[in-house]
């Protein structure tokens, strides 16, 4: 069958133009792409995490000549992919239990080291819940002992698999099952929240970044570069989820691109600990944009809003901003 | 070789010569010597390439353990007590994935109150976790049950836990004989794993199964621990002619049950671990007496040998069970599981809970144990040596007072004071 060739493409760098340049094309356009999470699984429409894994692990397969054994917490990934007897994972997988998704891996990558099987590479895969919460201690275990590992949050911000009940990285004021937009306090509390990537960095592992499925150029390329380093590495993606959200399966990537431009959501690179790379800002929005097309905030809009509450978020933004230099306005 | 060694350091060193790939361990007492000694092997190269892996909780040492299993690592970790309860969630999945771990259990009590010392409720709260569970009498046999361990598990992709008692078998210098590393290759073939993570082959393990298939994953889960009833004799039996002694002990019978002097016994008493050795004394100082009393002990609780407890008891006038844990609110848990291998017939069965958290079950103790059981003043259900007086005090207070305060606080205070 042939599709006939558009050629506004020539020139465009989006990711699944296929017409680029050996150097700039991404391993998504390739033909020898792995579909290492396949087709025919069961995730909801506009999936930011089913979007996410497929790109994590067809680049980490890319990186490795195809040898990766992936370990899958429990949640939205692992019950959309394997619902028995069917698989989308075309890679050595496993599921364990919802918090050990990094020490499993860990037990993997230490099986390989005893088998001398230094070709082999472990990607491990969690949602925030099994990342924040109940995985948390065994995750900076593994961070702590940089057990050659890449862990990878998908970050939906919610538990959603249960449906959707507030996480530990659930933003301020956002409506869960868990925070319901009622009463005096309506949403989640407006906490300091738990950021991993943070907390990951003060482990002073070799690697971590964090990406957005509104840059999957960026997100191939971070995790290309995760595997070809050793130790503990982290990686967290933001995926915005329809269902949790309550937004538009279309705007997936249009929410996840106003996360980070607003300057919620700052996609940066460390080593060692240290900030070596930060995702500029191209168009500075205003947290309302983000928030406004988002069910799980329309108690803070309207005649019955909270204009204090978006106020307070934007402040998260500013803050965020100015610590990563999100604008480039540092000298 | 015959050598002084404590009975941790013997295991160990069996562990050592089983070469296990990856050996994963959190720290808990009386499980400590145990792991101590295998770092210290490991780093000096005695074992391999194995990979010796500290991790930061229990639940993450099983789940270490789960990965290099399942990527075909002959896998070992050893725990206790809450260390066990710690990783109740793995210990669950790795049975229900069937993937051949061997455990030490070093059998310690649980708190609340906090208590470091020798009970089995630890291991006994995982009898129902799909896990072989096999139970040393002495150092010997915890050392060499763990052999026995790994060619059960590899063969039947099941784990297995070896119960040993804590501090007094963990912690107990004895002459033993540690497994030879030759012999113990020629007994334990290489690990040929049923199902590993394997880029070549790639499969999808631990996938989400609903009402379809879930009954039959189970039902295969128990037919493993059937099939091991068949299996726990035939490895028995290649073990003696291996190594040149049951791998269960002196009175070993085919794995599964030990027997003493119970071919024409009246009174028997059931047990489970080192207890079994002051329960054979006082056989012997009764025997003297012309009274006859027997012994039997349990080594395979899990699968429990149904037809061979059966067959050892169903002669017996009196049977009593000395248990080192109970079932609050029921009773004996290892009582009941003998009067389902008895059912129908009609033997009187006494359960008598003795030793909890550390408490020494004595020779005077048992003796007396058997004296009762003999001219029937032996409640059915009882503990051993209980210190009635203050149990009274504490609930005369909770009678008198409503805010009476903590009450394990209460009775130390009391103990204190009397």
């Amino acid at each position: 069958m042939s599709t006939p060739l558009k050629f506004y493409q020539v020139g465009s760098f989006a990711v699944g133009n296929r017409l680029l340049g050996d150097e700039q094309l991404s391993v998504q356009s390739r033909s020898d792409r792995t579909n290492s999470l396949t087709s025919g699984h069961r995730a909801c429409q506009g999936c930011g995490e089913a979007l996410g894994a497929r790109y994590v692990m067809d680049a980490a397969m890319a990186a490795t000549d195809g040898k990766v054994i992936a370990v899958n917490a429990t949640g939205c990934l692992e019950v959309f992919s394997t619902p028995y007897p069917e698989t989308s994972w075309r890679l050595p997988w496993m599921h364990s239990l919802f918090g050990n998704a990094a020490p499993v891996a860990t037990g993997v990558a230490f099986a390989l080291k005893a088998q001398g099987r230094s070709d082999i590479r472990v990607v491990a895969q969690g949602g925030d819940g099994g990342t924040v919460d109940i995985g948390f201690g065994p995750l900076s275990g593994m961070f702590e002992r940089n057990d050659d590992v890449l862990y990878v949050c998908y970050d939906n911000e919610a538990y959603m698999n249960t449906g959707v009940q507030r996480s530990g990285a659930t933003p301020p004021a956002a409506r869960t099952n868990t925070t319901h937009a009622v009463g005096e306090n309506p949403g989640a509390s407006f906490t300091q929240g738990k950021n991993l990537p943070k907390i990951a960095m003060a482990h002073g592992i070799p690697y971590v970044a964090t990406a957005s499925v509104s840059d999957l150029h960026d997100l191939e390329e971070k995790v290309t570069k995760a595997m070809s380093m050793h130790g503990a590495r982290y990686l967290h993606v933001l995926v915005p989820c329809p269902l949790g959200w309550g937004t538009r399966s279309e705007e997936t990537i249009k929410l996840a691109r106003l996360a980070t431009e607003s300057g919620l959501f700052p996609v940066y690179e460390a080593e060692d600990g240290v900030v070596t790379a930060t995702k500029k800002i191209r168009k500075q929005v205003p947290v309302d944009e983000y928030l406004q097309i988002q069910k799980r905030f329309s108690h803070l809009f309207g005649p019955k809003g909270n204009p204090e509450l978006v106020k307070a978020i934007q402040e998260i933004a500013n803050r965020n901003i100015a610590e990563f230099d999100l604008l480039g306005e540092a000298q | 070789m015959l050598q002084q060694i404590e009975g941790s350091k013997a295991v160990a060193e069996t562990i050592a010569a089983c070469m296990p790939d990856v050996v994963c361990a959190y720290p808990i007492s009386p499980q400590t010597h145990i792991v101590e000694a295998l770092d210290e092997l490991t780093r000096l190269g005695k074992i391999g390439n194995c990979q010796f892996v500290n991790v930061e909780s229990e639940f993450s040492a099983m789940s270490v353990a789960i990965g290099a299993s399942a990527t075909g690592a002959r896998t070992y970790t050893a725990t206790a007590s809450q260390g066990l309860l710690f990783m109740v969630e793995p210990v669950y999945n790795a049975s229900g994935l069937g993937l051949p771990i061997v455990m030490t259990v070093a059998n310690r009590a649980i708190g609340s109150p906090i208590n470091i010392w020798n009970d089995q409720s630890d291991s006994m709260s995982q009898r129902d976790s799909g896990w072989i569970q096999l139970y040393a009498q002495d150092n010997q046999s915890a050392a060499d049950l763990h052999i026995l361990a790994f060619r059960l598990a590899e063969e039947l992709s099941l784990p297995v836990m070896v119960c040993m008692d804590g501090f007094i078998l963990t912690h107990a210098m004895e002459e033993i004989d540690v497994a030879d590393i030759d012999l113990v290759q020629k007994y334990l073939p290489k690990f040929a794993p049923r199902q590993v993570l394997d880029p070549q082959d790639p499969v999808s393990i631990g996938a989400m199964v609903g009402p379809e298939a879930f009954t039959e994953v189970k039902y295969l889960g128990h037919f493993k621990q059937l099939k091991a009833l068949e299996i726990i004799p035939e490895l028995s039996e290649q073990f003696e002619e291996v190594f040149g002694r049951p791998a269960a002990g002196p009175d070993d019978y085919k794995g599964l049950v030990t027997k003493y002097h119970l071919e024409d016994a009246e009174v028997v008493l059931v047990a489970l671990g080192s207890v079994l050795g002051t329960i054979k004394d006082a056989v012997d100082e009764h025997r003297k007496n012309g009274i006859k009393v027997g012994a039997m002990g349990i080594t395979s609780f899990r699968p429990f040998p149904l037809d061979e407890v059966r067959k050892s008891l169903k002669h017996a006038q009196k049977i009593v069970v000395v248990e080192r844990a109970f079932a609050p609110g029921v009773g004996g848990i290892v009582s009941s599981n003998i009067r389902t291998a008895l059912s129908a017939i009609d033997i009187k069965i006494n359960t008598v809970v003795a030793g909890l958290g550390g408490r020494p079950i004595t020779l005077k103790s048992i003796s007396e144990l058997v004296d009762k059981a003999l001219y029937g003043s032996l409640p059915e259900f009882s503990f051993m040596d209980l210190d009635v007086e203050l149990v009274e005090r504490e609930l005369e207070r909770n009678l008198l007072t409503r805010r009476s305060g903590p009450m394990a606080e209460n009775l130390l205070k009391d103990l204190g004071t009397r």
